[in-house]
């Protein structure tokens, strides 16, 4: 068995052009309505409209019918071949950008084989070895091409990921002011090494422009604390108090003071409130305010 | 080398000392033992280390205001670090320093007051 597979692999290498590609040039027209038919039968690209369909396999058959085949598609040097990947770059890519699933886009390229297969069966029915033969080369050309596509699908759906990480990055560093000497930094989202180093020094570098002594950092909105997590939280107290500013950590929900505990992390002397509110009432009376109420019936207004 | 010195200011019973310059380690040094001879001369009771023109720190330097800190608390001096820069405080936090028992102030006035409390109850 071992034996024989190599043979029918090596075979390509002898005949410079393969008969299915002859044929795929000969009734191009045929196989590429059946093709479309197939894609609009499996019911997977509805989305698209018969007619781009149409125009892209056209193309699609132009590419993969033309280079020689001694090179894999899937070798990057390869020149001939260079045109095919492009294009499949590209559909791919926006397929994943346009949201379609992994197999909705492989399907562009494996609903080729029915009727490229039922195509050369016609034509070649009374030879069975040469059939066979042509098959296999055809199968292991549309596999190349099939797993070709979804490398570039996964590469598309990366850079949207990228793309996002590197705007919620950007949003989510808001240093605000919540009154004279006392900043407030409300923080959203999971807390990575690259996130708390952007936080920190977006935090220390607004202490020194406003001069601040007191920061509070709210972690409401981050979803889970780890002890990485908790050691860029105190890798932040500490810079802060260097700076010679205090830090109160606000927002701790009840399933993250449990963790905290359970993780042994020590948060040591720093100040801990449970809402925003408590955290700036801390504030306010550590630099000798306090909020109060104003009699109803007085028309002064409440200063700071 | 003599003349690579930083001065050190005497406001009534604290001493001022202001870094200006990019630390090295000779400097640094020689900036400690004078400090000592200093809080040692005007019987000091506070040292206001203003360190704002310092962009710059290594490890050494880093150990070196914790020495400086721990050396002014022997002498019965309180030590206030005041105006380090958003990059020092983070390099030192990468390098583990987180100067314990150094009192920090945001600038020289802040600084001064947090010194002022001892020095009135002592005085």
């Amino acid at each position: 068995m071992t034996a024989v597979v190599p043979n029918i692999a090596q075979a390509p290498m002898a005949k410079p052009r393969s008969e299915f590609r002859r044929l795929l040039i000969e009734r191009r027209s045929e196989v590429l309505s059946a093709w479309v038919k197939e894609q609009l039968r499996e019911g997977r690209s509805e989305s698209l409209p018969a007619d781009e369909l149409r125009a892209q396999g056209d193309e699609f058959i132009g590419l993969i019918a033309e280079p020689e085949e001694t090179d894999s598609i899937l070798d990057h040097g390869s020149e001939g071949w260079a045109p095919a990947r492009a294009f499949l770059a590209d559909l791919s890519r926006s397929r994943a950008q346009q949201g379609f699933s992994p197999s909705e886009t492989a399907s562009f390229v494996l609903a080729f084989k029915r009727p490229l297969f039922a195509m050369m069966r016609a034509a070649l029915a009374d030879d069975a070895v040469q059939l066979g033969e042509e098959i296999w080369r055809a199968t292991e050309l549309l596999d190349q091409l099939g797993l070709l596509t979804m490398e570039e699908y996964q590469r598309g759906r990366e850079e949207v990921i990228r793309r996002q990480q590197e705007e919620m990055l950007e949003l989510s560093t808001p240093v605000v002011t919540l009154w004279d000497g006392v900043l407030a930094l409300p923080m959203i989202g999971t807390l990575d090494s690259a996130r708390t180093q952007i936080v920190m020094e977006t935090l220390l570098q607004r202490i020194v422009e406003t001069g601040a002594g007191i920061a509070i950092i709210d972690i409401t909105g981050v979803p889970t604390v780890d002890t990485m997590t908790a050691q860029h939280l105190l890798k932040t107290v500490t810079a802060t108090r260097l700076m010679g500013a205090e830090c109160i950590i606000s927002g701790i929900r009840p399933q993250i003071a449990q963790t905290i505990v359970h993780l042994g992390v020590d948060l040591g002397d720093v100040t801990t409130k449970a809402t925003l509110a408590d955290a700036f009432r801390v504030a306010l009376a550590r630099s000798g305010r306090m909020v109060t109420t104003v009699p109803a019936s007085g028309t002064q207004r409440r200063d700071s | 080398m003599t003349a690579d010195r930083i001065p050190i200011l005497r406001m009534g019973r604290s001493l001022l000392v202001t870094i200006q310059v990019d630390m090295h380690d000779q400097l640094a040094m020689t900036l400690q033992n004078d400090l000592a001879e200093a809080i040692g001369k005007h019987n000091a009771r506070g040292v206001l280390l203003d360190i704002s023109g310092l962009e710059i720190v290594d490890s050494f330097i880093g150990r070196m205001l914790a020495n400086t800190a721990a050396m002014s608390r022997v002498l019965d001096a309180e030590t206030v670090v005041v105006g380090m820069q958003p990059a020092v405080a983070i390099t030192l936090v990468e390098l583990g320093l987180s100067l314990p028992g150094v009192h920090m102030a945001l600038d020289i006035e802040r600084g001064l007051a947090l010194l002022q409390r001892p020095v009135e109850i002592l005085a």
